[in-house]
């Protein structure tokens, strides 16, 4: 009976936390969409997402595109298909790698900074202190950051595509002695435009999730320092998971020919 | 002021009225039918032992919380059930300092002070921005104090920007959660003089929660004392010195031996 009521209690807790992390999204989509919104709000987050990223997506993406002409050289080259290493960059780079590591580089760097801003304002009244300003805290906290990991996250994955892309071609050309205008070309030949936008999707999703996780559980972080440490990594932990798996869900949207 | 209280038949309902209000966290009981009413530009000081439940019934007169069960009136007029909205407005007649000032750090100072009008009202930020460094004046701040941070500034100015946040918008209500807390004895003097004054310029009604006993003695009009979650006594500020209540005495005079036993553990 021990076992059953242990499985129980686990899975009783595990429909809560389902339950309220659903009402928490549709309360904090709703506020999305209803007015009044906080241009200043919506502007600050969008500079921190996308601006203050871009270093760090950016130098994932180079080395991320140099990586992957080197390997598949060395890989390639055993049965003599150089020829295709320049596809298989932009390819991989635009469908799968950019978005997957931008996203979790962004989940490290805004997720993290997302969960303990708000846990921290929670733990120190501040949400509470919005409230009495009559000022709905998931009006002016929640939906702004939403709204700009929603919109910010294709455009830092677009740019990241082209410097991984660049990458490649660096050490195509100056590494394997590639001539550049072919290497261009092959990138082209190859790529569809469902390769970008399929990349793109997935940054959007994928820059929602951080921003949610990011705000779910600094929102309801308590009990001081070390609750908001825990939200910190939950909230990184969990953006990271749901990353990969709605990679995944997204990729079968796109592209399962069965 | 015009009341269209078809409900309530004085013509004067108290400013705040609970009754009978419940409050549980799983199975701790923190509320357990509170009785209290506040008058019209009455200054009213709960006091009572931490974890005795003063946070939580300002909480629930805020709508913060709600309360499990029991009635919570402001101007007569029922307020638990309130929907979101509804909600906003009536807290335009609330003002709030916090026990850690909950100043928003991401602002400069003036812009706390600001932003019940700049968000809540929609006023615009220079005239806002007026009224801030007016409002801060009130409590002994200078205007270059507005363009730091609140994290550049000691506990007692912190506590300073809290009040002028508070009272910026002129709140007919206004609540401090044990405002001295934290402070030296004579920033504690300056704060409670401050409040008073703040109060009685704008002629709102206060409620005060402390267990700084020259805190309340300073502020308070009337005293209620809170005990496991029930008010157990009300009194004119003067009387709590002989109340003739062995609780009040106790807790009035700071002894260790008496009817309130210190809870050292959890049960």
């Amino acid at each position: 009976m021990g076992f059953l009521a242990a499985t129980g209690r686990a899975f009783l807790i595990f429909l809560e936390a389902t339950g309220k992390l659903a009402m928490f999204t549709g309360a904090a989509l709703s506020h999305c969409l209803r007015p009044p919104f906080y241009p200043r709000q919506i502007l600050r987050q969008m500079v921190d997402i996308g601006y203050y990223s871009l270093p760090v997506v950016g130098l994932t993406a180079l080395f991320t595109g140099m990586v992957l002409a080197l390997q598949s050289y060395s890989g390639f080259s055993r049965f003599q298909a150089e020829g295709a290493i320049a596809t298989v960059v932009a390819l991989s780079v635009t469908r799968e790698l950019g978005p997957v590591l931008g996203g979790l580089m962004v989940a490290g760097r805004i997720g993290a900074a997302m969960a303990a801003e708000i846990g921290t304002m929670r733990v120190t009244e501040q949400i509470d202190a919005l409230s009495t300003l009559s000022t709905n805290p998931f009006k002016y906290l929640i939906a702004p950051r939403l709204i700009a990991g929603l919109t910010m996250l294709p455009l830092l994955v677009l740019v990241a595509d082209i410097i991984g892309v660049f990458g490649g071609f660096l050490v195509g050309v100056y590494r394997l002695d590639f001539n550049p205008a072919s290497y261009i070309g092959r990138t082209w030949e190859f790529l569809e435009p469902v390769d970008v936008i399929s990349g793109l999707v997935k940054a959007a999703v994928f820059g929602f999730m951080v921003s949610l996780m990011g705000c779910y559980h600094g929102y309801h972080s308590r009990g001081g320092a070390q609750g908001v440490g825990a939200a910190t990594t939950n909230a990184v932990v969990s953006a990271s998971i749901l990353i990969l798996v709605w990679n995944y869900l997204i990729t079968g949207i796109f592209f399962s020919t069965k | 002021m015009s009341e269209s209280m078809s409900q309530v038949p004085p013509a004067h309902p108290p400013k705040i009225a609970l009754k009978n209000v419940h409050k549980a966290f799983g199975p701790k009981v923190v509320l357990n039918g509170i009785d209290l009413e506040v008058g019209r530009g009455e200054s009213l000081v709960v006091i009572g032992g931490s974890g005795t439940g003063k946070s939580v019934m300002l909480k629930c007169i805020l709508g913060l919380l709600s309360p499990d069960s029991g009635s919570i009136r402001v101007d007569g007029d029922e307020t638990t059930k309130l929907r979101p909205r509804e909600r906003e407005k009536l807290l335009h007649k609330f003002g709030m300092l916090f026990q850690g000032a909950a100043l928003f750090d991401s602002l400069k100072v003036w812009e706390n002070v600001a932003f019940g009008l700049i968000q809540g009202e929609h006023m615009p930020r220079a005239k806002a921005k007026d009224i801030a460094i007016a409002k801060m004046g009130a409590v002994g701040l200078g205007p270059e104090v507005g363009e730091l941070f609140p994290s550049e500034l000691s506990g007692g100015m912190q506590k300073r920007v809290g009040l002028a946040r508070a009272i910026a918008d002129e709140p007919e209500i206004i609540f401090f959660d044990e405002p001295t807390t934290g402070l030296d004895p004579i920033m504690a003097d300056v704060i409670n003089e401050l409040i008073v004054k703040c109060v009685k310029d704008l002629g709102a009604t206060a409620v005060t929660i402390t267990h700084d006993m020259a805190s309340a003695r300073k502020i308070a009009d009337r005293v209620a004392m809170i005990y496991q979650g029930r008010i157990i006594w009300t009194g004119h500020a003067n009387d709590i010195d002989n109340s003739g209540n062995p609780y009040v005495d106790q807790f009035v005079h700071g002894r260790g031996e008496g009817p309130i036993q210190m809870q050292v553990r959890a049960l």
